[in-house]
């Protein structure tokens, strides 16, 4: 699995589409801290960008290479190489090189501003992890969603409504209920449905970090009360790993089912 | 060295093989004829473990293929399109499958002047003709000593010369004592090579033996006029 995992790495890092992710997250990093000079401020605007940008390039970006590696992996299959090496190679090679555009990229304008001297070193580091872990999360649900659909329109349909989904409908239902249920309390509800999406889940860990929490309200009270335990971070941590197990999980089984 | 027994697979309700049941030989060439869609890339795909049928087995030397890799190891394949990734030269396309193999014993620089592709070792994939990236696809099968060799249309995009020389490879590798199993539409190409060929019709063996069998069963003067009353027949 290493040596596909090598050879999709070097691939991906070839790509001109590599190259301007990196860029733009370079280009992000400086504006927003050498136009702003707040370094909290600047974390709380990028918040904002990867919590919707980095799973929206995870699925497109996943989606993309599996449909556009598909002759290569039929050479692959051909070779004495396991089949659940390939696929789990070629997805991780895509993640870590999709994590690597945003952390270097975003990390060099920081280092330069001086973040090894600041107190936000923390919130930065967390950023910079939860965007990892969704690059991660959401790469599987695209390389998930392409091996089920051999059809490209279909399987890019269904990765950029997921996304759709994640990001802003799921926030919509959410408020809603809230809205339509607020005579009954909602904190529980509100904290289990927080967590079962990858996207609000680092939403609120980041914010709760930034300690803007009193912005939130009584519930922001309740999160801060649960998100800012260990266990609340050790518990969110153990989801967002087992929403980037659980998809792994499939593409090694789809991917020992599925004919070439 | 290869043998099928009860082969079934569909694909949604298009049944492709009906009970394939076929013994192949050690050494020779086997041509696998048939009409578009009678099943010989499917056929060809379970052997490699790509497809998986819905029942039967295929055994290998003896070896069942079920949850077994290793056996691709004695394979050599072409298949039937060649694209590669874009952003790899041809010399890293060609390294990597080495490296992928593990394999020492190559002969990919004798066969790289062969088809004379030193000028192109430094261009990209995606910067190639359709008929250079068949010639690298040959370089890439024929550059491992494995004792089976798998070749779907070898001959697509080949200019004359190139086509020439793949005959001459083909005919040095049956030399050697290795199996070769291949499919083309070209029957010229596969009545000068061939020393024996499986006719696929509708998913099923309609026949298997030498080419002077065929004219005979047919009673047809000629390879092309016995593949034609074949095909007319099972139309008719």
């Amino acid at each position: 699995m290493l040596k596909i995992l090598k050879y999709s790495f070097y691939d991906l890092m070839r790509s001109r589409w590599s190259y301007v992710y990196f860029l733009f997250y370079l280009l992000l990093g400086v504006v927003l801290l050498f136009l702003n000079n707040d370094l909290s401020k600047a974390v709380i605007t990028l918040m904002n960008v990867i919590i919707i940008l980095v799973p929206l390039i995870g699925t497109i970006f996943g989606v993309m290479y599996y449909y556009n590696s598909r002759e290569f992996t039929e050479l692959l299959l051909a070779q004495p190489v396991k089949r659940s090496s390939i696929f789990l190679g070629q997805y991780f090679g895509v993640a870590t090189s999709l994590s690597m555009s945003l952390v270097i990229g975003l990390g060099m304008p920081f280092v330069f501003y001086g973040i090894f001297n600041s107190n936000a070193i923390w919130d930065f580091s967390l950023l910079l992890v939860t965007g990892a872990f969704l690059t991660f999360i959401f790469t599987a649900l695209a390389f998930v969603i392409a091996l089920s659909n051999e059809n490209k329109i279909k399987g890019f349909g269904y990765a950029i409504l997921l996304w759709l989904f994640m990001a802003v409908i799921y926030d919509g239902i959410f408020l809603m209920s809230l809205l339509y249920f607020e005579d009954y309390p909602l904190d529980k509800f509100s904290l289990v449905a927080t967590m079962l999406n990858p996207v609000d889940l680092s939403r609120v860990l980041i914010l709760l970090k930034l300690d803007i929490s009193a912005l939130l309200g009584y519930t922001g009270a309740v999160f801060q009360k649960f998100f800012g335990t260990s266990f609340g971070l050790v518990l969110s941590s153990a989801l967002l790993a087992l929403w980037v197990l659980v998809p792994t999980f499939f593409i090694w089984r789809i991917a020992k089912r599925k004919d070439f | 060295m290869i043998d099928v027994k009860n082969l079934y697979k569909k694909f949604g309700k298009n049944e492709v093989l009906k009970g394939i049941d076929l013994t192949i030989d050690r050494g020779g060439i086997f041509s696998v004829l048939g009409p578009n869609g009678s099943g010989k890339t499917t056929l060809i795909k379970c052997v490699l473990g790509m497809v998986l049928p819905d029942s039967g087995q295929i055994f290998i030397d003896g070896k069942p293929l079920k949850n077994n890799f290793k056996y691709r190891n004695e394979i050599d394949y072409l298949p039937q399109i060649a694209n590669f990734p874009g952003n790899l030269k041809v010399s890293e396309l060609i390294a990597m499958i080495k490296d992928l193999r593990d394999s020492k014993a190559t002969k990919d620089e004798e066969l790289i002047a062969l088809f004379k592709l030193q000028p192109f070792l430094n261009k990209k994939l995606a910067n190639l003709s359709g008929g250079t990236k068949q010639k690298v696809n040959l370089v890439l099968t024929f550059m491992f000593d494995s004792p089976l060799i798998i070749l779907d249309e070898p001959t697509s995009g080949l200019d004359p010369i190139s086509h020439l020389r793949l005959k001459n490879l083909i005919n040095s590798e049956k030399e050697k004592g290795k199996t070769i199993l291949v499919t083309s539409h070209i029957l010229s190409f596969v009545e000068e090579i061939a020393d024996e060929i499986v006719f696929l019709l509708e998913g099923k063996i309609y026949f298997k033996g030498s080419i002077p069998d065929l004219k005979a069963k047919t009673e047809q003067p000629d390879f092309e006029h016995a593949i034609a009353s074949i095909l007319s027949s099972s139309y008719a």
